[in-house]
């Protein structure tokens, strides 16, 4: 990266990498007092496609202007998009992982490795579990998702060794990819779908075709069941199409019409009861219904779905004028909950952001959003949007969708072109 | 680095040197080389290259003399890292470096700024490298440079090429595009369309807005951009120097 800043840019720089390595820095670096007169402070809670881009798009774009802390828990970050294609072993575990290091030395920005646990919005301030707090002109909220206490009876967070959602990448998603390498000859996975709305709407259907493609080699006799509460999913038609061309005889789905809404799980005996009746399994990947990250809930600016409606413009929550909410923790409108959708929202974001504490230009926010997913080997598909702000929503005004029956060629195509995005977005993140 | 060497190596490995000597041999490509289907198979690369008297680098580099250039080392032509350094470890263009560049140029220069995923017929190569070859060396009367695109092809108003664009909104819209166009200059399944000629670009962006050019994620995104925002994002991605 080269930017115009000069020798004194890169000494700031250093200070504040440095001082963000060290976790007796933060409080010195949030003493309000001292800063209220000087620069604008952002806080950025949530380093994935929403927060990183945020935080890098303000930093850069306002060359040192506004002070930007970006508090994150994980000194890595895995990325959910990619991760089904690791459980695949299309893509291996590094290949999915990022650092916050660039972000720091390139942009100033203060990383904080630690869990934002509060909010006083008539103060402005972040409490971090560490213990020390962080003041803001402007609070931007990208937290992802929670998973909902009950939604699947049986299931809880305490069980997620023993049933793993994977729905957020990590260790989870090593444990995933691991109990099914270990699945007996013709044993079952079973994967318990989850209601809209939720995070990654083809994501449950790539990772069906993921885990077919493993045992299809590893094991060829086992089954795969999902249990599935929506009558519909992404991206149907093509994924069908899929699972009949490379795994035919491998996939069973039950719906709701056949009980698929009706279902428990039993950890300690790795059954999963559909509609009352008991069924044994090896590997149970429970993806339970989700609604934002707890601090959204915990700032008070959640409805009662549990998200944050946010005003269609400036990705401002409906409920607090000095908090932006991005993502999968955002309710607003017709956008998919997807790291694309994240990294749209944080520009229009990171533009008003800058717009109201610098007075930089704005212009009107462009929303846009594809979702590539693999089905085999060179199969890939993709869907696609623009959306534009009204004043109830952020709304469609365009879209597409790959078709049944393309070419080997095109699909091929299709796959390579999402390998070109994966680089471009992290890069988009994190360079 | 290691992928360009391993790539280079399989090419010398694979017996593929055997029959680039053989082409080497004069008139053993010539025999049956046909430079008339050859300039017809340049239709695929002149989005991009001119060749002819005039030519001048456009998306990429001009293709007069390419026999005997060592691989990147125009001065006034921003390449790739990656071709660069395969032009300082010694790859030069010849008959067969051609020919094995062409028929898989992502494996031939990993992370090369061309973006064509290769010829596969060896007749067609021949027929395409046979034709560039009449633009090398002692030449007389060059057929003239045919222009990378025009507005005529795809029924543009050449009013909209003088349009100036504004690079500050430019820079502004660019965020939609890196989401999937890395900075770089480098790509992979995507292109690079950083550094191009404005008017490439202009064409290129309302080429998919009218639905010329087909690919359904670029038919959207440039179908609601207005011919002001066209032209101030080919000011922004012409500038738009990111190198690593």
């Amino acid at each position: 990266m080269s930017k115009p800043n000069g020798k004194s840019g890169l000494n700031r720089r250093h200070f504040l990498a440095s001082a963000a390595a060290a976790t007796t820095a933060v409080s010195a670096l949030s003493a309000p007092a001292v800063l209220a007169q000087g620069r604008p402070r952002v806080v950025v809670v949530g380093g994935g496609a929403g927060g990183a881009t945020a935080a890098r798009y303000i930093a850069k774009d306002s060359e040192g202007a506004i002070d930007v802390t970006l508090v994150e828990p994980s000194r890595a970050y895995y990325s959910c998009f990619f991760s089904n294609l690791y459980i695949g072993g299309f893509r291996d575990y590094a290949s999915i992982g990022h650092s916050y290091g660039d972000l720091a030395a390139n942009h100033g920005i203060n990383v904080v490795h630690d869990w934002a646990v509060s909010v006083d919005r008539d103060a402005r301030s972040v409490g971090l579990a560490g213990g020390g707090s962080l003041a803001y002109d402007r609070l931007i909220l990208s937290p992802g998702i929670d998973f909902r206490d009950g939604s699947v009876p049986g299931w809880d967070l305490s069980q997620q060794n023993r049933m793993p959602h994977a729905y957020k990448a990590g260790s989870q998603t090593q444990l995933l990819k691991a109990q099914i390498e270990a699945m007996p000859e013709g044993g079952t996975y079973c994967m318990v779908a989850p209601p809209n709305p939720f995070r990654c709407p083809p994501g449950p259907y790539e990772r069906i075709s993921m885990v077919a493609h493993v045992l299809k080699q590893s094991n060829p006799t086992a089954k795969i069941l999902i249990v599935d509460p929506k009558a519909k999913f992404s991206k149907q038609g093509l994924f069908e199409e899929g699972w009949q061309r490379h795994y035919a005889g491998m996939i069973e789905r039950v719906g709701p019409d056949f009980g698929g809404d009706k279902v428990e799980v039993r950890p300690e005996a790795m059954e999963v009861v559909i509609d009352g009746e008991a069924t044994k399994v090896d590997v149970c990947n429970v993806i339970p219904a989700q609604q934002a990250g707890r601090i959204a809930a915990v700032a008070g600016i959640t409805n009662e779905a549990g998200w944050a409606p946010i005003v269609p413009h400036t990705m401002q929550s409906r409920a607090d004028e000095n908090i932006h909410v991005l993502g999968d923790a955002s309710q607003q409108g017709d956008m998919p909950k997807s790291g694309f959708s994240a990294n749209s929202q944080a520009k229009a974001c990171a533009m008003a952001v800058r717009g109201a504490l610098t007075g930089s230009s704005t212009f009107p926010p462009r929303y846009s959003n594809t979702c590539w997913s693999l089905i085999g080997t060179d199969d890939g598909v993709k869907v696609g949007a623009s959306y534009e702000a009204t004043d109830e929503k952020i709304a469609k005004t365009d879209g597409f969708i790959s078709k049944t029956g393309e070419s080997a060629e095109l699909r091929k195509a299709t796959y390579e072109e999402s390998l070109g995005w994966y680089a471009a977005i992290t890069g988009d993140m994190f360079s | 680095m290691g992928h360009r060497a391993a790539g280079l190596a399989a090419w010398a490995a694979s017996g593929m040197l055997a029959v680039a000597l053989l082409l080497l041999l004069p008139a053993a490509g010539a025999w049956s080389a046909d430079a008339e289907r050859g300039k017809a198979l340049f239709g695929q690369c002149k989005r991009c290259h001119q060749v002819g008297s005039g030519a001048a680098h456009r998306i990429g580099p001009h293709l007069n003399d390419v026999f005997g250039r060592t691989a990147g080392s125009f001065a006034d032509f921003r390449y790739s890292d990656a071709m660069k350094t395969a032009g300082s470890g010694g790859l030069v263009w010849s008959e067969a470096t051609l020919d094995a560049f062409l028929s898989d140029p992502h494996t031939f220069v990993p992370h090369s700024r061309m973006s064509f995923d290769g010829m596969e017929g060896a007749d067609d190569r021949a027929d395409l490298v046979a034709w560039l070859r009449g633009f090398s060396g002692d030449h007389s009367n060059p057929s003239a440079a045919e222009p990378t695109a025009t507005p005529e092809e795809y029924g543009l108003d050449p009013q909209i090429l003088a349009i100036e664009g504004d690079p500050e909104y430019g820079a502004y819209l660019a965020g939609e595009c890196t989401t999937c166009h890395r900075t770089d200059g480098t790509n992979e399944g995507i292109p690079s369309i950083t550094g191009w000629p404005l008017d490439d670009f202009v064409i290129a962006l309302h080429a998919y807005k009218g639905g010329k050019r087909v690919h359904p994620v670029m038919q959207m995104v440039a179908g609601r951009l207005s011919d002001a925002e066209i032209a101030a994002l080919a000011v922004h991605f012409h500038k738009a120097d990111d190198d690593p």
